[in-house]
């Protein structure tokens, strides 16, 4: 029981991680490989502040998102749109974007590292909190509120927005929905900006209950990727399942056999998926 | 390429090779070294060309190869009483079993299913490693003792550059090389005319897997003392790819003219300013997406033929 709750509370925040990736991968086409990096960035920034001036990594966190939106569109739109245009086909596209969103994880890691070379060690309500009578640390709790709300904020813009549908729209068919009438650039940097947002947010949360260092931010873009593979890019409701999947397996191994192991344990999966379900888990076979 | 052409770019690569092999009679101990690691980087990223140069799939699974290579030395020599040469010859078997169990799992999927799965190898491997030592085998660090000097190592190296540069020379030339230009190319279009596309790209992964498992194997007693957390480290698959895209992986030769300045730079900055290497290493990927697209080699090409257009 104790290992199923603790893994949901953990699946939750990392569904929100995927989602931001999602958004860049899905509508924008970019597999961006600095999405952990950002993560990291919202990770430093809580820290900085809370020891700082001991402002709650929860205040942090509307501070970090409007900033990290507009950093990641300048990034779209300076670095990523001439791969864009540049681009004969998807495949060029897809081995450009990933050589420099490469090239952009290491150099914020360089930089971050001689901001801050160590962990990112605070301590923020670590409390103990009873749910049906075991106990568990109210931080992971706080982190999974914030992740549901502002993953269900996002679906209920996604849904029942006009800008919401035709980001969906782009997200089916980019050369469909500029026929439409829907400006196809503008909408990709706005999902893309969106998404590095998302991401950071999740950061700031994540960093509450894990201890982060400048170099981990791979780890989390390699979980974000198993997690949107696993649920099928573009579908929501599989990226949710998958993280809250990813998050399970993850504690149960951590817990019961050795913490060295949540690594390979998601790499298992991830093989799994590969082998017999590519397409995700609720996605149809491309005919 | 005619037959004259072909014999003067072989003799060339013969005369080449040869001053390769002369190196160790005038290199004291640090340039030496150096040569070293210009020597493994060469292999490293002509054999990582080979495959992902016409496919277009970034392979960073080099430094799970190469960890393999050399923790498998390292573990044969210590626990086992294993001879260093027995090993050598397990070590790239075992490196091309696994890129062709990962080749068949991953190749016949997107480019970017691959580039996820390799990248996170090299990390699964070593917490693998590392766990099955912590727990089970007790020792952590494993001894490579043999009476190899760094001279010896070069030259098995510059031998190992040779095969691989005969068998891409080979591959170019045969229908594996013209089915994967294909692939490279348009893989739909690849599947249409008949080519298998899978087993072309598996095969030459799995190549380049025992290569990098060999030059681990080998490389191994250069480190004397062997620990998972050093020759399972990431940056070696970074440094391959950027060195060879840097060079240009249009022709065979390519990679080198990358390997020898990024391994000079790499050099410079570690022995002068070693907290920014990671930063240097993301300079470098930008650098080549957005000014070196088709690597140094490309670009001299591209300006010989834009020259040769304009007199024209």
């Amino acid at each position: 029981m104790d290992i199923i709750i603790t893994g949901l509370l953990l699946g939750g925040t990392y569904a929100l991680i995927a989602f931001g990736l999602n958004m860049q991968y899905g509508v924008a086409r970019i597999m961006n490989l600095a999405n952990g990096e950002f993560l990291v960035l919202g990770a430093l920034a809580a820290f900085w502040i809370f020891v700082a001036d001991s402002i709650s990594p929860i205040l942090t966190m509307l501070i970090v998102a409007p900033l990290a939106f507009f950093g990641n569109w300048v990034i779209y739109k300076a670095l990523l749109m001439p791969l864009v245009r540049r681009a004969k086909n998807k495949g060029q596209l897809e081995v450009d974007s990933i050589l420099a969103t490469f090239g952009m994880s290491f150099a914020l890691v360089g930089i971050m590292v001689s901001i801050h070379g160590e962990y990112f060690t605070y301590s923020y309500l670590a409390e103990p909190f009873e749910i049906v009578g075991e106990t568990f640390a109210l931080n992971r709790i706080v982190a999974f509120c914030f992740a549901v709300l502002i993953g269900v904020a996002l679906w209920l813009w996604l849904f029942f927005t006009r800008p919401g549908m035709a980001m969906r729209a782009v997200s089916v068919s980019t050369e469909a929905s500029g026929l439409v009438g829907i400006n196809v650039q503008k909408m990709s940097a706005l999902a893309f900006a969106l998404g590095g947002a998302v991401t950071t947010m999740g950061g700031t949360l994540i960093s509450t209950f894990i201890t982060l260092d400048a170099s981990v931010g791979v780890i989390f873009t390699m979980k974000a990727l198993i997690i949107i593979i696993m649920g099928g890019v573009g579908d929501i409701r599989g990226a949710i399942v998958a993280a809250l999947i990813l998050g399970l397996v993850e504690t149960t191994v951590a817990r019961l056999i050795d913490p060295g192991l949540t690594l390979a344990a998601a790499y298992a999966i991830f093989v799994l998926v590969l082998l017999f379900r590519p397409q995700g888990l609720f996605g149809r076979k491309p005919t | 390429m005619s037959h004259e052409n072909e014999i003067k770019s072989l003799v060339w690569g013969a005369v080449l090779l040869v001053l390769a092999a002369c190196v160790p009679l005038v290199a004291n101990g640090y340039w030496m070294s150096i040569a070293l690691t210009i020597a493994m980087f060469t292999v490293l990223a002509t054999s990582w060309s080979l495959f992902s140069g016409p496919t277009h799939y970034i392979s960073l699974a080099t430094a799970a190869f190469f960890g393999v290579g050399g923790y498998l030395v390292g573990t044969g020599m210590s626990d086992y009483n294993m001879d260093f040469w027995t090993m050598v010859a397990i070590a790239p078997v075992v490196g091309a079993v696994l890129a062709f169990l990962i080749g068949i799992a991953t190749l016949r999927l997107s480019g970017v299913y691959f580039v996820i799965f390799t990248l996170g190898l090299a990390e699964m491997i070593r917490t693998l490693v590392s766990w099955i030592q912590n727990n089970f085998t007790g020792s952590r660090g494993l001894y490579v003792l043999t009476d190899l000097t760094e001279a010896d190592i070069y030259i098995y190296l510059v031998i190992l550059a040779a095969v691989v540069y005969l068998v891409g020379w080979w591959v170019n030339r045969s229908r594996l090389g013209f089915a994967l230009r294909i692939i490279g190319n348009d893989e739909t279009v690849a599947r249409h005319v008949g080519i298998n596309t899978a087993t072309s790209k598996v095969i030459l992964f799995t190549f380049s897997g025992f290569v990098a498992a060999l030059v681990g194997a080998l490389i191994a007693p250069r480190y004397t003392y062997i620990e998972p957390n050093g020759v399972f480290s990431p940056e070696i698959s970074f440094i391959v790819v950027i060195m060879a895209l840097l060079g240009g992986t249009g022709r065979l030769w390519g990679p080198i003219v990358g390997v020898i300045p990024f391994a000079l730079l790499q050099e410079y900055i570690n022995a002068n300013y070693s907290n920014y290497s990671t930063l240097v290493m993301g300079i470098a990927f930008l650098v080549i997406v957005y000014f070196l697209p088709k690597g140094v080699v490309g670009r001299i090409e591209q300006l010989l033929a834009s020259r040769g257009r304009s007199t024209w």
